[in-house]
């Protein structure tokens, strides 16, 4: 357990880079699946380098609370990013903290993402904020209880050491414990990332929107830090999900041939999983909001019933 | 003068004494009152400060520190001290607290000039200060509940202080009885222990309530009244504390207080409850044997349900007082969940898991007292400025007063748990703890734990969305008040004392290792092993569970990366954005003209969602009037009230009210006010004493 920089830097680099790209291929494929061509993969890039290039138009009831939090979102993100293993089987800062300071650094994002919010004094802003923190509250124990569970099957909140767990022999990959406690955080995935039947990424409508509220004010190099954020933010929560429940491919050591094989069955399984979140999105329709928090309970009882089964299946 | 724990204490016991005189002396001079009851408080805890750090550090050069205060002559009574590494630990966070406080009132006390006597509430404050500064070090019951009672009576004087207005007066009554129910209860818990000292030893001297006997008692009583004890001390602390359901007395007199004074009470005065708790629970009662596996499950569970319940009623309110009192009561449950997991790990036989938990509990209860009093201290400058409590009237003083929104916000993200401040770490090690505990035992009372852990997450996403509608409300958007939108930012002094509280919020949260070494000789006290060392990895840098490899936390190096990332955004700043502009403007109104405070959210509005989301436990209740001429669609006025019910006070507490009064009444009967009658009861009694006794 060390810190090196180099794993530091270049997982920075993968995070920076892949996310874009995560959100480029569920939205063009989305839209394929509703039969529209849909903008390219590559349109999160253009858009987040439009973004940067733009002017900035900052409200005029804004406080400094508003500048801080982009990067407080950016930066959260980041550190998460760097917490969960991705394409080694060792995260390069498990050192700093596990599953507890993930969700952690998660709660601090979503804390100043609400209060930026909040801050210009819109009524939509508002409404974002209220509905954001509503629906975090929910799910944050289906997602503190389905991770525990892992946790406790093997002794350790640290993702390096839960993935590496799984490597051994006689780690089952479809017992009934790991299939409800991956339902249970896919639930939370979609809750956590904004996504159909939760929210709606797609749309502009006063009524209906959650995320996009609170970023309504933002605009230019803020709105893209935002925005990249929130992209980091969604591949993270699938990293997790892939590398806990489907811990196959990870390299094991530093060698290139390892890191390449890793990288490729990393982005192939993060890719199944966008394909797995396109569909829910495309045969689901918006649930109202105070239907949500059925889906989240349902979640929180699968995650309850998987930490059950542990003691019926050993 | 020597420089000891001892030497310090008298120092400080008798500036606090001098103080609370010097207060009396000056009723008629304010400025001078102001400056020396609180200059003299300031002292005095630095002092207790200084003396409860040293009794930590050195613990193996002080030993435990004795002293006698005064001499007596009635027989069971010593006014005797004894700072062991608990009392030293409790020493501290009352000092801390104290000294920022105090430091804080000297500018906070000017709103009171010419208004209410600010020498006869320095004098209270001083002896409240000194008063709770002894129930951590009395070692001697009679002088315990002496000092215990003498606090209670202050603070009750305090919390009616401005007894002016009858929302005040009540909540001063309710605190008044529901303190003097568990002080109650705290007697007959004495005297338990008092009867099984004696009976053990034959000694029913004054020797039977010295704490130095009281240890490990527990082996030498049976059964029934060691469980009958815990019963009595849970009560009695508990109402002190706050849990649920004995709570309904704090969130109706922490606000009314000065706020000052509420800073105190809920930063200090609750964690006496604390103090008793785990005083008897660790100390007191479990013997060589342990605590039974009940005792545990039932302070876990109290403490969870606490932590749950206090959260969400903190999310219905709108008074920002209110709000910071209900989530003392989810505070002290998130402390209780530590403990009763380190007694469920006594009984099961792991000293080490129990070590965790308790300083997961300790940890917590310094972190609650100084981010609680904190964001009371906040609470009061916004009140002060504003003059309401009621967030609704508040915004925009984020621009108007920079520091104390900076100062409340560093409060708000420590009290959510949120990295890398001090709360996190607390709930970090308290998860740990019940994450562990988790192969401890095989019954199905193994679940507890991470359904606990669970419910603490639940917790801090809900604290999450209560402060984010705290802060937000409050300081952010535009003002909704004209008071708001004049309001100035607060004098230097009461800052200073922020800033002191935020300065040991940050050393808490990033230099955890550094403190989880002065707890060393007090784990070593209650539970016989020093844990610091296995809590700690990389230097100190890095905080771990007792397991390493059951997961570790650095929130220094969090902290520290974080800042380094900071430079990422620059960076793509200077390469892309070089020469864009920064306009102010307005905020998108939908093309109406321009936005007013009214359209923006409230707290009431904020909350809705949760409110409908717990609507069984909240059971909403709203009244619209409206008054219109020829169509619904045009009113002319309107009228909204939004109640929430507090299903304990409605539930329980008004039942008993209404039962007690009814018995009283019944009773009344017998005070028929003739003299023949009482001589036959008198009588009557005498026959049955004598039957008994027989």
């Amino acid at each position: 357990m060390n810190l090196d920089p180099i794993s530091i830097l270049s997982q920075t680099a993968l995070l920076l880079a892949l996310a874009p790209l995560i959100t480029g291929c569920i939205r063009n494929w989305k839209a394929r699946l509703q039969n529209r061509r849909g903008p390219r993969v590559w349109q999160p890039y253009f858009d987040l380098l439009k973004f940067l290039r733009k002017d900035m138009v900052i409200s005029e009831h804004a406080s400094w609370v508003f500048s801080a939090a982009p990067y407080v979102v950016f930066i959260t993100a980041l550190l998460v990013g760097l917490m969960v293993p991705m394409v080694t089987t060792q995260a390069p800062l498990s050192l700093f903290g596990g599953v507890l300071a993930v969700v952690g650094l998660l709660a601090l994002g979503r804390f100043f993402l609400a209060l930026g919010g909040l801050d210009p004094g819109s009524a939509f802003g508002g409404m974002g904020s209220s509905r954001e923190m509503t629906i975090a509250a929910i799910a944050e124990p289906a997602l503190m209880l389905a991770l525990f569970t892992v946790a406790i099957t093997v002794g350790s909140t640290d993702f390096s050491y839960i993935v590496t767990a799984a490597q051994q022999p006689g780690w089952n990959l479809f017992n009934p414990t790991h299939l409800m406690a991956f339902a249970a955080l896919f639930v939370v995935l979609l809750a956590e990332t904004g996504r159909v039947p939760i929210d709606n990424p797609a749309t502009h409508l006063e009524l209906t929107m959650i995320h996009e509220a609170m970023l309504l004010e933002y605009s230019g190099r803020y709105l893209a830090l935002m925005e990249w954020g929130a992209s980091i933010k969604q591949l993270v929560l699938m990293a997790i999900l892939v590398n806990i429940f489907l811990p196959v491919g990870l390299a094991t050591d530093g060698s290139a041939a390892m890191l390449g094989l890793g990288l490729l069955i990393f982005l192939g399984k993060i890719l199944l999983l966008s394909a797995a979140v396109v569909l829910v999105e495309t045969v689901n329709a918006k649930l109202r909001l105070f239907r949500v928090p059925d889906l989240l309970s349902a979640a929180f009882v699968l995650a309850a019933m998987a930490l059950l089964s542990t003691f019926l299946f050993k | 003068m020597e420089f000891t724990p001892g030497n310090l204490l008298t120092v400080t016991f008798a500036t606090y004494a001098i103080g609370a005189v010097a207060g009396l002396c000056c009723l008629r001079h304010e400025r001078p009152a102001n400056l020396l009851t609180f200059g003299l408080a300031t002292l005095a805890s630095a002092c207790g400060l200084l003396a409860g750090v040293l009794c930590l550090a050195y613990s193996p050069a002080f030993g435990t520190v004795r002293m006698q205060l005064l001499p007596t002559l009635i027989p069971y009574l010593s006014f005797s001290i004894r700072v062991d590494a608990l009392s030293a630990f409790f020493l501290v966070v009352v000092s801390a607290v104290a000294l920022a406080i105090s430091i804080y009132s000297l500018g906070y006390m000017r709103g009171f000039y010419g208004r209410k006597s600010v020498g006869l509430l320095g004098a209270f404050y001083n002896v409240m200060l000194l008063a709770t500064t002894l129930v951590f070090l009395a070692d001697n019951a009679f002088f315990f509940l002496m000092v215990w009672e003498i606090m209670e009576l202050t603070a009750y004087c305090l919390v009616s202080f401005e007894h002016e207005q009858a929302e005040t007066r009540r909540a001063g009554v309710l605190f008044f009885v529901m303190s003097h129910i568990g002080t109650g209860c705290i007697m007959l818990g004495f005297l338990m222990l008092f009867q099984a000292y004696g009976h053990a030893t034959g000694d029913y001297g004054s020797a039977a309530y010295s704490f130095d006997n009281f240890h490990a008692l527990g082996d030498r009583m049976s059964s029934g009244s060691r469980d009958a004890a815990f019963l009595l001390f849970l009560a009695g602390f508990g109402i002190k504390s706050g849990i649920v359901p004995l709570h309904t007395w704090l969130p109706a007199a922490h606000p009314v207080a000065p706020s000052n004074v509420s800073a105190f009470l809920s930063g200090v005065l609750i964690k006496t409850g604390i103090y008793g708790m785990a005083r008897v629970f660790f100390d007191f009662l479990p013997g060589t044997a342990g605590p039974p596996m009940w005792w545990g499950v039932t302070v876990l569970s109290i403490g969870t349900i606490s932590a749950v319940l206090g959260v969400l009623y903190a999310l219905m309110q709108h008074d920002l007082k209110r709000l910071l009192a209900y989530h003392s009561i989810e505070n002290i449950g998130i402390i209780l969940m530590g403990f009763g997991a380190a007694l469920m790990f006594l009984h099961t036989g792991h000293p080490v898991l129990a070590s965790l938990a308790l300083i997961a509990g300790l940890y917590h209860t310094i972190n609650h007292a100084i981010f609680k009093a904190l964001l009371f201290l906040g609470a009061g400058a916004v009140l002060h400025a504003t003059h309401t409590r009621d967030m609704e009237h508040m915004g925009g003083l984020a621009k108007r007063m920079p520091q104390t929104a900076f100062f409340f916000l560093v409060g708000a993200v420590a009290i959510s748990a949120l990295p890398p401040l001090n709360g996190f770490v607390s709930e970090w090690l308290t998860y740990q703890s019940l994450l562990q505990g988790y192969g401890t035992t095989d019954s199905l009372l193994r679940l507890m734990f991470p359904i606990g852990g669970a419910l603490l997450a639940l917790t801090g996403a809900l604290a999450a969305a209560c402060f984010v509608k705290a802060f937000g409300i409050t300081f952010l958007a535009q003002p909704r008040s004209e008071h708001a939108a004049q309001a100035n930012e607060a004098p230097s002094t009461m800052l200073l004392g922020q800033g002191l509280l935020v300065a040991a919020c940050v050393f808490l949260g990033l230099f955890p290792t550094q403190f989880l070494k002065l707890l060393d000789p007090l784990t070593q006290s209650l539970t016989g092993l020093q844990i610091s060392g296995q809590l700690t990895v990389a230097n100190g840098l890095v905080l771990s569970g007792v397991n390493p490899n059951g997961g570790t936390v650095s929130t220094l190096g969090i902290a520290v990366l974080g800042l380094c990332f900071l430079s990422l955004p620059f960076l793509l700043r200077l390469v892309f954005a070089r020469g864009t502009n920064v306009r102010i403007g307005p905020t998108w109104d939908c093309g109406l003209q321009g936005l007013t405070p009214r359209m923006e959210y409230t707290a009431t509005g904020f909350s809705k969602p949760i409110r409908m989301i717990f609507k069984a436990l909240f059971r909403p209740r709203r009244e619209v009037q409206r008054e219109y001429d020829f169509s619904p669609y045009f009113t002319n006025t309107i009228r909204f009230e939004a109640h929430v019910e507090e299903v304990f006070e409605t539930r329980i507490y008004r039942p008993l009210n209404r039962w007690v009064l009814w018995a009283s009444r019944r009773m009344r009967a017998l005070q028929a006010g003739s003299i023949q009658a009482y001589l036959i009861y008198i009588f009557i009694t005498l026959l049955l004493l004598l039957l008994f006794a027989l």
